[in-house]
């Protein structure tokens, strides 16, 4: 079984050579190709995970250069669940937003889009299982193009104005990440991230550098992902874009970079070298703020797609105040929200896609009374959605909040504010989510309403059933994934 | 009278790339028009690439091609932040393509570099 070892690297080169070899194909059979990748890299990303199950983590080295000057590639528990879950959640995007996609793109771009996300995979999967700092910082910036790419290829003035605001934004924060990475690369002399640790544990002196690139690499990751004061792009990002496009950058591209802040923090700088630093702090109060501020904007927003885009504010902020803790069960919590957002936040863009498709494709709420029953299944996979976002039990939100306020309890100086915030959160999430699921369930008076072909509609519920099963499972089936994802952080140290 | 150290003067162009790199972050992040951003993100980036350069330099030594047969480890120095460099720059190049373009299309339909006239004018559509 030890062929497993190679899977990390097929996969990223599997992505690269249908990434290019899509160009060339017809838009069914680039859909085809694309649609098998995932799969594959699914089905792999599984299988390491279930082969470091049995026997720990690997290294793979490239080309067989040893540590110090070769680079590598490691494959954990957490990282073949992560790949898995990322290639799970794509595939539902994907098929749920297809037909939309070939509504809204022009016909020559269809097999484009395809390409962009072969790329997209290929750097999300490189994200999670490099093992070097360099590399992880190229694939960043893959991942920035293609998903830049997948935000304006609905061409309207709207999407490319997101995009550009996107770029502006992730520019600022890889350039701050690219001088955290050459900065520790001077202290250390190392690009990978076990030498790197290793150095630095023994390290005298060289203190404040060494602050400065954890505080230049966080900061950056954060903006990347939409902490807080830097989300100004997001909902225009979310809000115009083609459904998948939302539904993938939502749930996967700002978690991507997540992952990888959680890696870094584990697998370079040391979870206690880092908590002793007070970025920590910042990170926790920001995620705070990003809470309570997403929520408000969420509120005040009158257009369903925004809305959702302003609760991924919010929910970004909770994984960030889980990191910000400082313990292995905030991280653990985080590691779980970051499954549990991915999974809710693209059903609900994609039900709200129906809803809106059912109401003369207006996406303000007076059109959407009544949706609910006009497209029966958009309304109750949105339903569900809201509810696990609110955080009833059954559903996965519940779960992440759970193991929140469990991680908050007993933290000094930290239990106060973030069991506060957490209550203060889910009121204004109850607020602007159940506002909507009974806005969409307020019957109106009979008037014509759209007819999905059957099979479209077959498709479409199949994926949002899918999605729901998803959710459910995550809610019920929580104790396995979390003692998984807890084994998958020891795996890290 | 500031005081600056005792390393202060051995890594003064350290200390200016750093502040190429505030000059072009400050100017990413506040020109509203577009095409000074491309720039200031271009200062940015180069003013890192200057950084790895310094940091991988060491006095009297030489890039590592190897001339006159001398393959003493100690005549040269160490390739991998010039190849960092290298990399580096390729990614620059094709991120400033892609904003390049992005400008020119959103200048076909507003006729404006200032993206906050441009989101003005997209608010008067109402898209």
């Amino acid at each position: 079984m030890d062929f497993v070892k190679n899977f990390p690297l097929f996969m990223i080169v599997l992505c690269l050579l249908s990434s290019s070899t899509s160009t060339l194909l017809k838009k069914e059979w680039a859909r085809i190709v694309n649609t098998a990748l995932i799969v594959i890299v699914g089905v792999m990303s599984y299988m390491v995970m279930v082969y470091c199950q049995a026997n720990g983590s690997f290294t793979y080295m490239m080309g067989h250069f040893p540590a110090p000057w070769g680079n590598e590639v490691r494959g954990g528990v957490l990282e073949g669940f992560m790949g898995a879950f990322f290639c799970v959640i794509m595939l539902l995007s994907m098929l749920g937003g297809h037909k939309k996609l070939f509504d809204e793109v022009e016909e020559t771009k269809h097999n484009l889009y395809y390409v962009l996300v072969d790329l997209l995979l290929c750097s999300l999967i490189a994200l999670v299982y490099t093992n070097d700092l360099f590399t992880a910082y190229v694939f960043i910036e893959i991942n920035t193009i293609s998903a830049c790419g997948l935000i304006m290829i609905r061409q309207n003035g709207r999407t490319i104005e997101a995009a550009v605001r996107y770029m502006v934004m992730s520019l600022l924060g890889s350039g701050l990440i690219l001088m955290g990475i050459c900065m520790i690369y001077d202290i250390t002399g190392h690009l990978l991230m076990s030498n790197i640790k290793e150095y630095i544990e023994g390290m005298n002196g060289y203190s404040v550098p060494l602050l400065v690139s954890i505080a230049l690499m966080s900061v950056g990751l954060a903006i990347k992902s939409a902490l807080f004061p830097f989300h100004a792009w997001l909902p225009d990002a979310y809000g115009y874009s083609t459904v998948s496009s939302a539904a993938i950058l939502s749930s996967l591209v700002s978690k991507g970079y997540i992952f990888l802040l959680i890696k870094i923090i584990y697998r370079v700088i040391g979870f206690d070298v880092y908590k002793g630093t007070h970025i920590i702090d910042v990170l926790f109060i920001f995620g705070l703020m990003g809470m309570i501020f997403g929520s408000v904007s969420a509120i005040r927003e009158n257009d369903v797609r925004r809305m959702i885009a302003y609760s991924s504010v919010a929910q970004i902020g909770y994984i960030y105040m889980g990191i910000g803790m400082g313990t292995e069960l905030g991280m653990s919590a985080s590691v779980f929200h970051i499954l549990s957002h991915g999974a809710t936040k693209s059903l609900l863009f994609i039900a709200a896609i129906g809803l809106t498709e059912v109401s003369g494709g207006s996406r303000h709420f007076e059109e959407l009374t009544g949706a609910g029953y006009r497209n029966k299944w958009s309304g109750i996979a949105f339903t569900v959605g809201s509810l696990s976002m609110v955080g009833i039990p059954l559903f996965s939100g519940f779960i992440s909040k759970l193991l929140f306020a469990q991680a908050a309890v007993g933290l000094s100086g930290r239990m106060l504010p973030a069991l506060i915030v957490l209550g203060i959160s889910t009121i204004l999430n109850a607020i602007y989510f159940l506002k909507t699921v009974i806005r969409i369930y307020t019957p109106v008076e009979e008037t014509e309403f759209f007819e999905l072909h059957s099979k479209q509609i077959k498709r479409y519920a199949t994926v949002l059933a899918a999605f729901m099963l998803l959710n459910v499972f995550l809610g019920v089936m929580s104790e396995p994934i979390t003692s998984l994802i807890t084994a998958g952080l020891e795996m890290f140290s | 009278m500031l005081h600056f150290g005792p390393y202060f003067s051995a890594n003064i162009p350290e200390a200016l790339s750093m502040l190429m790199f505030v000059i072009g972050f400050a100017n990413l992040m506040l020109q509203p028009n577009l095409i000074k951003k491309i720039i200031g993100f271009n200062i940015m980036d180069s003013s890192i690439y200057l950084f790895l350069a310094l940091k991988g330099y060491i006095n009297g030594r030489v890039a590592p091609i190897v001339v006159d047969g001398v393959t003493s480890m100690d005549k040269y120095i160490n390739p991998i932040p010039s190849g960092l460099v290298l990399t580096g720059i390729v990614v620059s190049v094709s991120v400033t393509a892609l904003m390049l373009s992005l400008t020119i299309r959103l200048y076909k339909r507003y006729h404006s570099l200032d993206l906050d006239e441009i989101s003005l004018q997209l608010k008067k559509e109402g898209l």
